[in-house]
C-alpha cells in the first residue's frame, strides 16, 4: 500500500456527517481540482458517499450522466477502495445546489481525470471509518481487520460486521487524518471489463433520450435556421403552415422561426409550408473564397505567432535544403446520430430545462436572461445524450426550446430536422496549412515552420505538440479569416486535423532524408529526452513507449503481403497514443484492414468501455478524414443529409486491436486520444502504398489510383 | 385524417393520423414507442429500423397508410424479457457507446439472422452497411452478431 500524500487540509474536502435517515455521510468535493486548493473549512460538497443501515452504498452526483461511461467509472472507483462490489454502489443524482455547478462539462476527456483522486479518498476513507467502528467493537487494532464484500472481518477470531451495520457507528468517529490508497497492483476491479450500466436499457429500446421526451401538454416543435450562413430572419408568413392539420402555432424571434404542432411530422410538415424571406449578408461566403483569402493571409506574412523557438527564418535561409507542402483542410460538421433537441417548460416565474447538453450551467444562464428569471428558479434535468462530439457545448439549442416554450406559453420539445444540423451546425473549421521545413548540409532537421490560416480567433493548431522541440528553430503561426460560418469544437479539437498534418509532413520530411518513418521518430524523440529545444509539454519517453508499443503488435516493417503499414504517435488530453495502420489500395480505394492501437493514458478504469472508446474513436478519426467534408457554396451548407454528407460505414470500418501500456501515473483522458492518429497512420500508409502524399482532406478527393 | 388498425408487437392498436405520416411519428409520438429512433428521416442510416411481417423496413420513409393490419415489430417486440440472442450478445460484448443507433443496429441485426442464421463476415457487413453508428461500434456489432449466431446454433 502506497501512503496517499494528503493534497491539502483533507478536512477541506471532506465532511463527515451522519445521514438523515441514519448511516454515514460523506460529502467531498470532485471535479474541482482547481477550487479545492482555495482550502476553505466551509466547502460545500458537491458528491455525497452514504452507507445506509441497509449496507445500501449510494453515489450522490451532480454530475451529469454524459454517455462517456462515467455512471460506471465511478462506482468503480469507489468501490475499488471500499472494497464493495461496483454493482451495489448507486450512482444518483443529487439535487442541484445553484451555487455548485462546476465542471459539468463533457468535454477535454477530463471528467474521470479530475475526480479520480477524491473520489479514491472518500471511498478509502469510508473503508477507515467502518474499520475503526468494527476495530472499536471487538477491541482489536484496526491493522489486523481486513475488508472485502462489504463486511469487515477480524481473521484471528474470524468476527465480521457487515458495513451497513456499521454505518451508524462509523459515522460518529473523527476522520482519519490521513488514509491509505490501495496500490495499482492489488486493484480486482479497475482495470477489468464492465459492461455499461445502461446496456440493458439500451438494448430493449427503453432507455430515453432527450428527443424521447414527452410531458403532458407538450408541443413538438420544429426549429427553421438561416439557410445561409450569415442570414437574418425577415418576413415570416405561416398560412398554410397553419393550415397543416396538428399544426398549432407558429413563433418566431431573432433569425428563427419555430413551427408548434401536436406531433413531429405535422411540425415539419409545417416547417416545409413556410414562406420565410431571408435578409442575405453582405457577401455570400463560400470555400472558394476562404481558399483564397487563407492562401494569400499565409503568403502575405506570419500573422500571429503561437510558438516560438530559435530564429525561424534564419535557420531557413541558412539551409542546404527547404521542404515545402500545404494542406487543405474543410469543414465539418458534427452529425450526431441523435438530432439537435430541448425540452423547455417555462412558467411565469420559473421554468425547467430537460435535454442533452453538455454545459448545463450556461444553458440555464442564458435561460435566465432571456426569461428575466432569477437561475435558482430554473430547474435542469440532463438525460442521456445521442453523441455530442462537441457539438452540445454550445446552447443555441437550449436558447430555441426556452424561446419557443415561452413565446407558445406551452412545454415544447423542440427538434431540428436533420438538414437543419447539417446546414446550421458549428463546424469544425475549415484552414489551410503551410510547412516549411529546412535541412542543413549535414542532412539534420534544422528548423520548422507551420504558417496557417483559418477561421477561428484563436488559430486551429496544436502548437506545443511533437516534433516540438526536437527541432532547434520552430515556429507556428496562425492568421484569422473572418466569416459568418460558426465553428466549434469538434472532437478533439485542432488535435483532430493537427495530428494528420504533423505526422503527414514528419513523413514528408523523413522521406526527403531517406529516413525509415518509425527510426526518424525515435531518433528525433531521442533528442527530446536528452536536450529538448525549448519548453516541451508532453513527456517524449511516454510518447516513445506507445510508438514502440504500436510498431511490435503490428509487426511493423513486415505487413502481410499487398498490405502496407503507416505510423503515428500523438499526445493529447494528456494521453500518448500511438498507431500503425493496416492499409491496401486498389484501383485507386483505400482499404483499412487494421489498426493497431497502442495506448498510455495512466490507470485504465473500465477496460471494455476504455477499448471502446479507442475504436470508436479510431473509425471517427479515420472517416471524417477519408470522406468527410462541408463545401460552402453561395452561402449554403452543400451537405444537408447522409446521402450527401457520407459517414463511414460498418463495411469500411477496420478491426481494431489495443493494448494499454501498464503504468502508475492516474488516469487520463479517453474519449478522444485514440482518435487524432488514425488518420495520420493510415495516411502514411497510402503513402507507402502508393507514393502518394495526401495533402488535401478528405482522402476520396485525391486521386490514388496512378 | 384517417383511422389505422395496427398490428404492433403482437397487440392491436389503432391509431388516428394523417395517412402520409411515416411509422416512425406513428410509433413514437401517438403510441409512445420511442425506442425506434429518428436521425436521417430520408432512409440513410438505418436508426428507424423496424420489422414490417419480419422483414426490416426505414419506418421514417413508409407511410402508416401502409402499414394497415400488417404485424409490425419494433424494438420493444424484440423480444419478451429483453433476452433475444442478439440482446443477449449485446450486453456481452458491450456494444454501445451513446446507443442511440443500437436500436436500429438490432433490428436489421435481428432481420439478418432470420433470413441467413450463420452469415459470413462478409454477409454480415453487407447487411449492415446501411446502418450507421456514429460512435463507431462496428466492430462489437460485427462480433456480437457472430456470437448470437454462434449460440443459435449452439442451441
Ligand atoms: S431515420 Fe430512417 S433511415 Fe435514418
Ligand atoms: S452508439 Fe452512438 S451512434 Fe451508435
Amino acid at each position: 500500500m502506497s501512503l496517499h500524500p494528503p493534497p491539502l487540509n483533507r478536512r477541506a474536502f471532506l465532511k463527515l456527517s451522519t445521514a438523515a435517515s441514519g448511516g454515514l455521510l460523506l460529502g467531498f468535493r470532485w471535479l474541482s481540482a482547481g477550487t479545492t486548493s482555495a482550502a476553505s473549512v466551509n466547502f460545500k460538497p458537491n458528491a455525497f458517499l452514504s452507507i445506509a443501515p441497509s449496507g445500501q452504498v449510494t453515489l450522490l452526483s451532480q454530475n451529469p450522466e454524459v454517455g462517456q461511461g462515467i455512471k460506471t467509472a465511478f462506482p468503480m472507483i469507489i468501490g475499488e477502495e471500499l472494497d464493495v462490489a461496483w454493482q451495489d454502489v448507486k450512482i444518483e443524482p443529487a439535487p442541484l445546489d445553484t451555487n455548485q455547478y462546476e465542471r459539468q462539462v463533457t468535454a477535454g476527456s477530463g471528467a474521470v481525470r479530475s475526480s479520480y483522486s477524491i473520489l479514491r479518498e472518500a471511498g478509502a476513507s469510508a473503508r477507515a471509518l467502518l474499520v475503526s467502528a468494527a476495530a472499536k467493537e471487538w477491541g482489536v487494532k484496526p491493522a489486523t481487520c481486513t475488508t472485502a464484500n462489504s463486511t469487515v472481518t477480524h481473521p484471528p477470531t474470524g468476527r465480521t460486521l457487515s458495513y451497513g451495520q456499521l454505518a451508524n457507528s462509523a459515522s460518529k468517529l473523527p476522520l482519519p487524518a490521513s488514509v491509505e490508497l490501495k496500490d495499482s497492483s492489488k486493484f480486482t476491479l479497475l482495470g477489468t471489463r464492465v459492461g455499461g450500466t445502461d446496456v440493458p436499457k439500451i438494448v430493449t429500446g427503453e432507455q430515453r433520450y432527450g428527443i424521447d421526451t414527452k410531458k403532458p401538454g407538450m408541443l413538438y416543435g420544429a426549429i427553421v435556421n438561416p439557410p445561409l450562413h450569415g442570414q437574418k430572419l425577415g418576413n415570416v408568413d405561416d398560412t398554410a403552415a397553419l393550415k397543416v392539420a396538428g399544426v398549432v402555432k407558429v413563433v418566431s424571434w431573432p433569425d428563427k422561426v419555430a413551427v408548434l404542432a401536436t406531433n413531429t411530422y405535422a411540425a415539419f410538415k409545417g416547417q416545409e409550408a413556410l414562406k420565410i424571406t431571408w435578409q442575405d449578408p453582405k457577401v455570400r461566403e463560400s470555400s472558394d473564397r476562404l481558399s483564397q483569402a487563407f492562401a494569400d493571409a499565409i503568403a502575405n506574412g506570419t500573422g500571429e505567432t503561437r510558438r516560438k523557438v530559435g530564429d525561424v527564418e534564419r535557420a531557413l535561409g541558412q539551409a542546404d535544403r527547404v521542404i515545402e507542402a500545404t494542406y487543405d483542410v474543410p469543414f465539418l460538421p458534427h452529425a450526431p446520430m441523435e438530432p439537435i433537441n430541448m425540452y423547455a417548460d417555462v412558467k411565469a416565474d420559473s421554468a425547467h430545462l430537460l435535454g442533452p447538453m453538455q454545459t448545463p450551467a450556461n444553458g440555464r444562464r442564458i435561460a435566465s436572461r432571456i426569461l428575466g428569471i432569477p437561475e435558482e428558479n430554473i430547474t435542469v434535468e440532463i438525460t442521456r445524450i445521442g453523441g455530442g462530439f462537441g457539438r452540445r457545448l454550445k446552447i443555441d439549442f437550449v436558447q430555441d426550446a426556452v424561446q419557443a416554450s415561452r413565446l407558445a406559453g406551452a412545454p415544447v420539445n423542440i427538434v431540428w430536422k436533420r438538414e437543419e444540423d447539417m446546414i446550421s451546425g458549428n463546424f469544425r473549421p475549415a484552414g489551410l496549412y503551410h510547412y516549411r521545413a529546412g535541412i542543413d548540409a549535414q542532412g539534420r532537421l534544422t528548423a520548422w515552420h507551420l504558417n496557417s490560416a483559418s477561421i477561428t480567433s484563436r488559430g486551429a493548431v496544436v502548437p506545443n505538440n511533437f516534433p516540438n522541440g526536437a527541432i532547434p528553430h520552430f515556429q507556428v503561426d496562425t492568421h484569422h479569416i473572418r466569416s459568418e460560418v460558426s465553428t466549434g469544437a469538434w472532437r478533439s479539437p485542432n488535435h483532430n486535423v493537427c495530428a494528420l498534418l504533423d505526422e503527414s509532413f514528419l513523413e514528408e520530411v523523413g522521406h526527403a532524408l531517406g529516413k525509415e518513418p518509425l527510426a526518424f521518430r525515435l531518433e528525433l524523440l531521442r533528442q527530446v529526452e536528452s536536450a529538448p529545444f525549448g519548453k516541451v509539454d508532453y513527456e517524449p519517453t511516454r510518447l516513445r513507449g506507445v510508438l514502440e508499443a504500436a510498431a511490435e503488435m503490428a509487426d511493423w516493417g513486415n505487413p502481410p503481403a499487398g498490405r502496407s503499414h503507416g505510423i503515428a504517435a500523438h499526445y493529447s488530453h494528456h494521453s500518448y497514443v500511438g498507431q500503425v495502420a493496416e492499409v491496401s489500395v486498389t484501383d485507386g480505394n483505400i482499404t483499412v484492414h487494421k489498426v493497431y492501437c497502442a495506448v498510455d493514458c495512466g490507470q485504465v478504469i473500465n477496460l471494455s468501455s476504455a477499448e471502446n472508446q479507442c475504436e470508436g474513436g479510431i473509425v471517427d478519426g479515420i472517416g471524417a478524414a477519408w470522406f468527410g467534408d462541408m463545401p460552402i457554396v453561395e452561402g449554403a451548407s452543400a451537405n444537408t443529409n447522409f446521402h450527401t454528407y457520407r459517414l463511414i460505414r460498418m463495411s469500411e470500418a477496420p478491426e481494431v486491436v489495443t493494448r494499454f501500456l501498464q503504468t502508475d501515473s492516474p488516469p487520463t483522458g479517453l474519449g478522444e486520444p485514440a482518435l487524432p492518429p488514425a488518420s495520420a497512420a493510415v495516411a502514411n500508409a497510402v503513402f507507402a502504398a502508393t507514393g502518394v502524399r495526401i495533402r488535401k482532406l478528405p482522402f476520396i478527393q485525391n486521386d490514388l489510383s496512378a | 385524417m384517417a383511422q389505422f388498425s395496427l398490428n404492433i408487437n403482437g397487440k392491436a392498436r389503432t391509431v388516428e393520423a394523417d395517412p402520409t405520416m411515416p411509422l416512425l411519428w406513428v410509433l413514437r409520438d401517438l403510441l409512445d414507442l420511442t425506442g425506434t429512433k429518428y436521425s436521417c428521416g430520408m432512409g440513410q442510416c438505418g436508426t428507424c429500423t423496424v420489422h414490417l411481417n419480419g422483414a426490416p423496413i426505414r419506418s421514417c420513409m413508409f407511410p402508416i397508410s401502409g402499414a394497415s393490419n400488417q404485424s409490425i415489430t419494433t424494438i420493444e417486440g424484440l423480444s419478451e424479457n429483453g433476452d433475444h440472442p442478439l440482446q443477449l450478445a449485446w450486453k456481452e460484448v458491450d456494444v454501445p457507446q451513446c446507443g442511440y443507433c443500437q436500436p436500429g443496429q438490432l433490428m436489421t441485426a435481428a432481420a439478418l439472422l432470420k433470413s441467413n442464421p450463420h452469415p459470413s463476415p462478409e454477409e454480415i457487413d453487407a447487411n449492415m452497411t446501411g446502418n450507421i453508428c456514429r460512435c463507431g461500434t462496428y466492430q462489437r456489432i460485427r462480433t456480437a452478431i457472430q456470437l448470437a449466431a454462434k449460440q443459435g446454433a449452439e442451441k
